[in-house]
């Protein structure tokens, strides 16, 4: 590491840590805290989507299995938070890799629909479930995270969420130059040509999935011993296209986009408080405008497009031509 | 009790049919799931209430009118959303149909209201026992049989017509029928009237038989219909008629025998035919010749 790149990093790391003393309102930190969140979601759903080109509508399920697991094993096992946070993310990645298996037959729009009816069979389930989960009640008065006997501060889940995402961004980054990132990308490039060159498909497939899941969960957990309270209402469909316009927004397929989008449309909602009945509809707006004007993003170039930016084209011979994209 | 679930069955089954049609017709010729549909459908409710207010006891105005309005309202849809997508690639396409349908949703909670509204009652109730087996009300055997005519002037619609044959020689080809000089931008038009259509009918109909409407409708139940429409094997119209009965059916009586699961029933059903048999029951011929 150059000297340069170390005092950045210095630099970067003390304004980190000397942001809860500038800040004294508990509404900003708690958005600071909000963006922390959303940021580790959106690289999750960076790895499925944006990097193995697998177009998720789920991710929110696994959000929520995090929060769910976390939440149960410290309020119904004891079990302190330390434990049940890697836990969490264990549990979403086992089920990230087990959606994984099933789903690894579709493409496209169907894998979308797919993931689309897990998330509503994931809600259902926390309703159903009530002797567990006390069903669409929620579970109220879930412990905070101690350390060295103290109980967290609002400041201290600061800390930990930079911290949490730091680690998410340089796992995310490692992944990104390394083999298996390349893997990932070839996979969205062209399936075909992947498993041709050697590529095991069905496992980087599953791999995203699983990664993603863990992402989900380390959030999830975070979430539910911040919030203290979950219920089957945090975790819907809606959730999943909020995660899924903050990649497309900030660029699916580079590391940084979508971390900017989840900034973007997280702090935006809030500053115009007037638009907070509005947040979703505009969400929406956005969604089709980028389509149209920009499908690739903020940040995103032409070589992070998405396989399906490419025009649909007919192949081979004769009239009943084989579609290219996002078949 | 069996034969009771089979009728409630066949006449949701019929509601799921109309709304499926919108999906394979567009699937069809866009291979794209328009996720906007659903809120095509709650807008088809929202509207029929409307005009039942308005108008009153004249069922069969109400309903053209609103099937008119909403078909209005899915042409508008297309020319804002997908008509500038028309050469990108399905899944820019799908995003895009995912935002239209959180606007259309959020546009009827901020517009109307987030509460669940009832409906003018246009129709006299009766009840009807036949025999020991069951019992049927007028409104049951009202909503069957408007979706079945609705589905026969459909299958007449395709047979005869220009723009039917077109849009059914588009469903094969795309490319080929739009160097045969067909305009494909009409062929789109018509084809998301018509569908859209359907959708605004069975709106008014479930919002008539539970006397409910409201802007959340049209997520779950646009979904089912779309399992209806894969059951079916998505493309195929006779396909998206079957499946959506034997989706109503399955769910009734999954209802009735699992209880609290009815809504996961259409899901499950959902991914066990995406996983098994993609095709769908009637369409494993076209599905093969895409993929």
């Amino acid at each position: 590491m150059s000297r340069n790149r170390l005092l950045q990093y210095l630099i970067i790391g003390a304004v980190l840590v000397i942001i809860p003393l500038l800040i004294h309102s508990k509404y900003i930190l708690h958005i600071v805290i909000t963006i922390g969140i959303y940021g580790l979601l959106v690289l999750g759903l960076e790895i499925i989507l944006g990097q193995t080109g697998l177009f998720s509508l789920g991710h929110a399920a696994f959000y929520g299995m995090g929060a769910y697991a976390s939440a149960l094993m410290v309020a119904r096992l004891g079990m302190p938070f330390w434990l049940s946070l890697p836990l969490a993310m264990l549990v979403s990645g086992v089920f990230g890799a087990l959606l994984g298996f099933p789903v690894l037959r579709l493409r496209g729009d169907y894998l979308a629909v797919a993931t689309l009816g897990f998330g509503e069979i994931f809600r259902l389930a926390m309703v159903n479930w009530d002797k567990i989960t006390r069903g669409p009640m929620g579970l109220p008065g879930i412990p905070r995270p101690s350390l060295f006997g103290q109980n967290f501060t609002r400041e201290m889940y600061y800390y930990l969420i930079v911290v949490l995402f730091i680690i998410g961004l340089w796992c995310a980054l490692r992944i990104f130059n390394s083999y298996l990132g390349r893997a990932f990308r070839a996979i969205k490039d062209d399936e075909d040509a992947a498993e041709f060159m050697g590529i095991d498909i069905t496992k980087y497939k599953i791999l995203a999935f699983a990664i993603g899941g863990i992402y989900a969960g380390a959030a999830g957990s975070f979430y539910a011993h911040y919030i203290t309270f979950i219920s089957p209402d945090t975790f819907l469909y809606l959730d999943s296209a909020n995660m899924l316009a903050m990649v497309f927004l900030g660029g699916a397929g580079t590391i940084v986009g979508p971390v900017l989008g989840g900034v973007l449309l997280t702090v935006f909602p809030e500053i115009m408080r007037f638009a907070v009945e509005w947040r979703m509809l505009l969400v929406g707006l956005l969604m089709v405008l980028m389509m149209i004007f920009r499908p690739q993003g903020i940040l995103g170039e032409d070589n992070t497009r998405l396989p399906w930016h490419r025009i649909v084209k007919p192949t081979g011979s004769g009239g009943q031509g084989k579609f290219v994209a996002g078949e | 009790m069996f034969v009771q679930q089979l009728i409630n069955g066949l006449m949701l089954g019929s509601v799921y049919a109309l709304i499926a049609l919108g999906y394979t017709l567009v699937y069809g010729i866009m291979k794209f799931i328009n996720f906007a549909h659903g809120d095509i459908f709650m807008w088809g409710a929202f509207l029929g209430m409307f005009l039942a207010g308005i108008i009153g006891g004249n069922f069969i105005l109400v309903l053209l009118l609103t099937m008119f309005l909403t078909g209005i309202l899915g042409v508008a849809v297309e020319k804002v959303a997908y008509k500038p997508l028309r050469n990108a690639p399905r899944l820019v396409v799908t995003t895009s149909a995912i935002g239209m349908s959180i606007v259309l949703s959020n546009l009827a909670r901020l517009l109307i209201g987030s509460q669940t509204f009832p409906m003018k009652k246009i129709l006299q109730v009766k009840e009807f026992a036949l025999g020991n087996y069951a019992v049927v009300n007028s409104l049951q055997i009202f909503v069957f049989l408007t979706g079945l005519i609705l589905m026969l002037l459909l299958a007449g619609f395709f047979r005869h017509t220009r723009y039917g044959k077109a849009i059914r020689a588009a469903s094969e080809d795309k490319q080929i029928v739009g160097l045969m000089g067909v305009n494909m931008d009409q062929v789109a038009m018509v084809t998301f009237f018509v569908g859209s259509a359907l959708a605004g009918a069975a709106g008014l109909l479930v919002g008539m038989y539970y006397d409910a409407v409201y802007s959340t409708m049209g997520y779950a139940a646009g979904l089912k219909a779309f399992t209806a429409a894969i059951l079916g094997g998505i493309g195929s119209i006779p396909g998206a008629m079957a499946g959506g009965m034997v989706l109503g059916v399955i769910e009734n009586f999954g209802a009735a025998y699992l209880s609290e699961w009815r809504d996961g029933i259409a899901f499950a059903v959902m991914i066990l035919v995406l996983l098994i048999k993609p095709s769908g029951l009637f369409n494993a011929d076209i599905y093969r010749k895409r993929a």
